[in-house]
């Protein structure tokens, strides 16, 4: 199994190279804020291990927000984030997307401070640049982009052979079905128009630490509990008290930042999201907001990664990032479906998990014991997520036209290829998938 | 306990309340204010209908809606215009990621429709009047009074044409609508109700109301101390005192949608091997229902016929949509789905599901039906053509279709989802790759995959798949409108004339 990772490389857009910045950043596209694959910068189409990549220059919107906590906004420079989900470890990827790209990379980062033009060791600055989110979200662990796009032509592979079959074979029966279709997969892979790559082994290290992780933060926790308990139950009734008192900020986006981000949206079949904002000041709130983020990791990294974050089935890579010395966070997301449904399964179907979280930012709709209400004062929340969030410049998803959803019946598929069904009500349903 | 006659049904425009079924015959006017003085004084004394019952039921009404250019054509100030929804304001065709969003795209573009393509042509007013059979000249007379003609420039009358309670297409229409909880009995706490139930919170049709979230939706509240024509006006329950300009008004989304009726037959006919069964079979499993109307989901409660539940059944019992296709037309636009998957027993429970587990891989993949309802109130045009008579080579070509109205509180969260992430969605429910049978526009997704094709699931097994479906449904226009309250009708009629500003 190849375990996925992230990267964000983050760096300050130097003075008077925004504009430049963004028009170099938008001829990789060939739709607004859509990256075309072959690109002449860095044509995304050709790493086989990128699952999606990024860029944006995180502006910060929403800065004069906290000074409804009395607080004076922070400066903040324009900033460029170039954001990847990767299969395998990013050193690897680096040294890839150099050898490919070393000329596009350059010519982007040269808009970035701290970046010194052609003698630029990149892969150390790179390296230096890249930060760590403080949680991540991976759709299914150890599913690779190859993995993804053999089993979508194994899916389209069947479906139009079975649609020809079905008939002549009989829908009923089922064993000779399936018969057909397996002995169909055998002469396609020898063909060589089917390839099923079996997976990788797990690299031992990544073993190791991902078990030490999965048994040392319980142990962790457990051992501090007593201690944990007595904090939990002063922060708890002092979130109580900051609830009441945070200020509610009630606030409608502009219909031309609305239009910018729209018109990136519904070209096809997923979206990307971005969101940048203030941690509302104060130690409390920054410890829960840590805290809360270091349990999602853990949830996200040992519970929730075959195929569904809570009730949420539509969301490939997700991560929660601190920037600008834990003042601030941004959140970056590759969804399915339109944005509108993307706030319905927020609201709806987690909120819990979503108040939890963004309880902690500011311009959150007010919350009540942390995970009550919050989301669910629906126009405070969809004015707010809308309101922090911010365009992106380039996005590339390596698989178009493909949903989480249809990935794991994919993967269902291959399984029935290469597992027998132990009776015709398993085969039924294999049948059915296809 | 408080009676239905409580609600202020005297301020509601009565469309809201009822269908106007036996008011057959039906005139929709596009029209544009040329003289806004005269327009208001117009308004003053229109008789528009409320939805105050009649005893005996009356032979006409009339009813009224605006788009955002009527309203400022006839002076309402632009900070009132801004409390009103984006969707609204911008307009169904006014922004090209919302075209995109509807699947108003290809041959459903707004560049070649009939009306409200682009900004210029967005019509100011739209009036619906009803009349018995017979009727409507006389009434029409009536309610255009002296000043209607000075007022008003009629852009263009909508085509429509009573053929029985039946689309087009030849299914009976209007069989399921939500029933608006008026006296709000019915909690919207999804502690104490996490199924579904077609019993719907007031304001998710009409503004002022609390909505299923137990919110009220945003809309144009006034400071009448700052506007004393406001002073008519209901107050905002949710914030006195200011005045509530959107009580009791709902927004109105009409659309002009042709079917091509031959088409759709003798594409099924064709599918159908000429077998008169299996083409209806076909038709019924796309719609979701029989020409009959009798839903497709299987029996629910023992000893009750299928036919007897017209609209109390789920999907429950189908999850796999064996029965009624996942896809099919109803099934997308109504899921009838709860808040949680299934109905929990006990907290445990209840937190489990919360949690996400214990789901198969296609379980819980669509929202929670209450917050996406909408009250249909449309009306067909053309001639009807059996579908017996639409399988012939010559069957008579005509212009034929829907003029599909809705009322919602909330354009983007009901009908603008409704349309994008359950009729046009190629992946609803996890479907493969295909859009409504009947409604959906055919253009493939951005990998170059077609999506015009229909699956309906087979419990023997594989699906079975239509393939190669032709669009049936092209919208010719379309727009957004609000449908004021009867005293917002009054402060309307009331603003001064020099507030009076030109369509900007
Ligand atoms: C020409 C276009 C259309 C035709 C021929 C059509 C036809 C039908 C038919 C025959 C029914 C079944 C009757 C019933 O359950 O009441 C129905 C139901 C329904 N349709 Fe349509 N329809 C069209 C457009 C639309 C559009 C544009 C929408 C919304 C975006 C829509 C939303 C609904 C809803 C919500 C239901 C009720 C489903 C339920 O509650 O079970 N329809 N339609």
């Amino acid at each position: 199994m190849t375990p996925q990772s992230s990267f964000m490389i983050v760096a300050a857009v130097r003075d008077g190279q925004l504009k430049d910045l963004h028009a170099l950043l938008a001829s990789m596209n060939n739709l607004p804020g859509h990256a075309d694959p072959n690109n002449k910068l860095i044509p995304f189409g050709k790493f086989d291990r990128l699952h999606f990549a990024r860029f944006v220059i995180i502006e910060a919107r929403t800065a004069q927000e906290i000074r409804a906590f009395g607080v004076t906004p922070r400066p903040w420079q324009p900033t460029l984030a170039f954001l990847g989900d990767i299969d395998g470890d990013m050193q690897t990827f680096f040294l890839e997307l150099i050898e490919r790209a070393e000329p596009g990379l350059k010519k982007v980062f040269s808009h970035c401070e701290g970046f010194s033009g052609e003698n630029q060791d990149l892969l150390g600055w790179m390296k230096a640049n890249n930060i760590n989110a403080s949680a991540t979200y991976v759709n299914w662990i150890g599913r690779t982009v190859r993995q993804i796009h053999e089993e979508a032509a194994l899916h389209r592979s069947l479906s139009t052979y079975l649609q020809k079959t079905a008939d002549d074979v009989g829908r009923e029966n089922v064993r000779a079905l399936r018969q057909k279709l397996l002995s169909y997969v055998e002469m396609e892979k020898y063909k060589g128009r089917l390839t099923l790559t079996p997976p990788e082994p797990t690299p031992p290290e990544w073993k190791m630490r991902n078990l030490l992780h999965m048994i040392g933060i319980p142990l962790i926790l457990l051992l501090l509990s007593p201690l944990l308990l007595v904090i939990a139950l002063i922060f708890a009734l002092r979130l109580r008290m900051l609830e009441r008192s945070d200020p509610e900020l009630f606030i409608r986006p502009s219909r031309e930042h609305l239009a910018e981000l729209t018109v990136q949206e519904d070209r096809d079949v997923s979206n990307q999201y971005s969101v940048f904002g203030d941690v509302k000041p104060g130690v409390v709130r920054l410890l829960t907001f840590k805290f809360v983020l270091l349990v999602t990791d853990y949830f996200a990294r040992h519970i929730y990664n075959h195929g569904f974050l809570a009730r949420i089935k539509t969301i490939h890579f997700a991560r929660w990032v601190f920037m600008d010395n834990n003042h601030r966070v941004f959140f970056a997301s590759n969804y399915d479906g339109s944005h509108e449904s993307y706030m319905d399964d927020f609201i709806n179907k987690v909120g819990w998990g979503l108040n939890l979280t963004f309880t902690n930012g500011v311009g959150y709709p007010t919350t009540r014991w942390i995970i009550k209400e919050g989301a669910n004062r629906e126009h405070a929340f969809k004015y707010t997520q809308r309101r922090h969030q911010i365009p992106t410049e380039v996005w590339y998803k390596a698989y178009p036209g493909l949903t989480a959803v249809d990935l794991a019946r994919n993967s269902r598929i291959r399984q029935g290829v290469e597992i027998r069904q132990s009776n015709d009500a398993e085969i039924r349903e294999w049948l059915s998938l296809i | 306990m408080k009676e239905s006659s409580d609600f202020e049904f005297d301020d509601l425009q009565g469309l809201l309340r009822f269908g106007y079924g036996k008011l057959t015959d039906t005139s929709f006017l596009l029209l544009n204010i040329v003289n806004a003085d005269l327009a208001k004084k117009w308004l003053e004394t229109a008789p528009i209908s409320s939805a105050l019952t009649q005893d005996p039921p009356p032979e006409t009404a009339l009813q009224i809606a605006f788009s955002v250019e009527g309203l400022r054509a006839l002076g309402l100030e632009e900070s009132v215009v801004e409390g009103f929804s984006d969707e609204f304001i911008v307009g169904m065709a006014g922004d090209e990621s919302r075209s995109r969003r509807l699947g108003d795209v290809g041959s459903n573009a707004p560049q070649q429709w009939k009306w409200g393509g682009h900004a210029a042509q967005v019509p100011h007013v739209l009036l619906l009047l009803y009349a018995t059979k017979g009727g409507l000249d006389a009434w029409q007379k009536t309610i255009e009074g002296e000043h209607f003609s000075n007022a008003f420039e009629l852009l263009q009358e909508l085509p429509t044409l009573y053929i029985g309670d039946i689309e087009p297409f030849g299914f009976p229409d209007s069989i399921s609508q939500p029933t608006v909880d008026w006296m709000q009995r019915q909690s919207t706490d999804t502690h104490e109700r996490d199924r579904y139930s077609n019993l719907l919170a007031p304001g998710e049709i009409v503004l002022g109301y609390r909505n299923e979230y137990g919110q009220y939706t945003a809309r144009p509240l006034i400071d009448p101390r700052k506007d004393k024509f406001a002073t008519v006006l209901p107050g905002a329950e949710d914030d006195l005192p200011l005045k509530d300009f959107g009580r009791n008004g709902t927004y109105l989304v009409l659309r002009q949608l042709s079917q091509d009726v031959p088409g759709f037959w003798q594409f099924l006919d064709q599918v159908a091997d000429h077998i008169p069964e299996k083409r209806e079979q076909l038709a019924a499993a796309m719609v979701g229902r029989e020409l009959d109307g009798t839903p497709l989901v299987p029996a629910h409660i023992p000893g009750i016929s299928r036919k007897e539940y017209e609209n109390d059944f789920t999907y429950d019992q189908d999850p796999k949509g064996n029965y009624c296709p996942l896809g099919a037309h109803v099934r997308r636009s109504n899921p009838r789905t709860g808040d949680l998957p299934t109905s929990a027993c006990g907290p445990v429970d209840r937190l489990i599901k919360i949690l996400g587990f214990g789901q198969r891989p296609d379980e819980d993949l669509i929202a929670s039906s209450r917050f996406h309802r909408l009250l249909r109130r449309g009306r067909t045009y053309g001639p009807a053509l059996a579908p017996k008579d639409a399988i012939e080579r010559h069957a008579p070509v005509a212009e034929r279709g829907i003029q599909f109205i809705c009322l919602v509180g909330n354009i983007s969260r009901q009908f603008e989802f409704v349309q994008n992430a359950w009729t046009m969605n190629s992946k609803f429910d996890g479907v493969q790759d295909e859009k409504d049978p009947m409604l959906g526009n055919r253009e493939p997704l951005m990998s170059g995959e077609s999506t015009d094709h229909f699956n309906s699931p087979d419990p023997a097994g594989p699906m079975r798949t239509t393939c190669h479906l032709p669009q049936f449904v092209t919208t010719l226009g379309g727009g957004y409108f609000f449908m004021p309250g009867l005293r917002a009708l009054k402060y309307i009629s009331a603003l001064p004339a020099n507030r009076t500003g030109s369509p900007s």
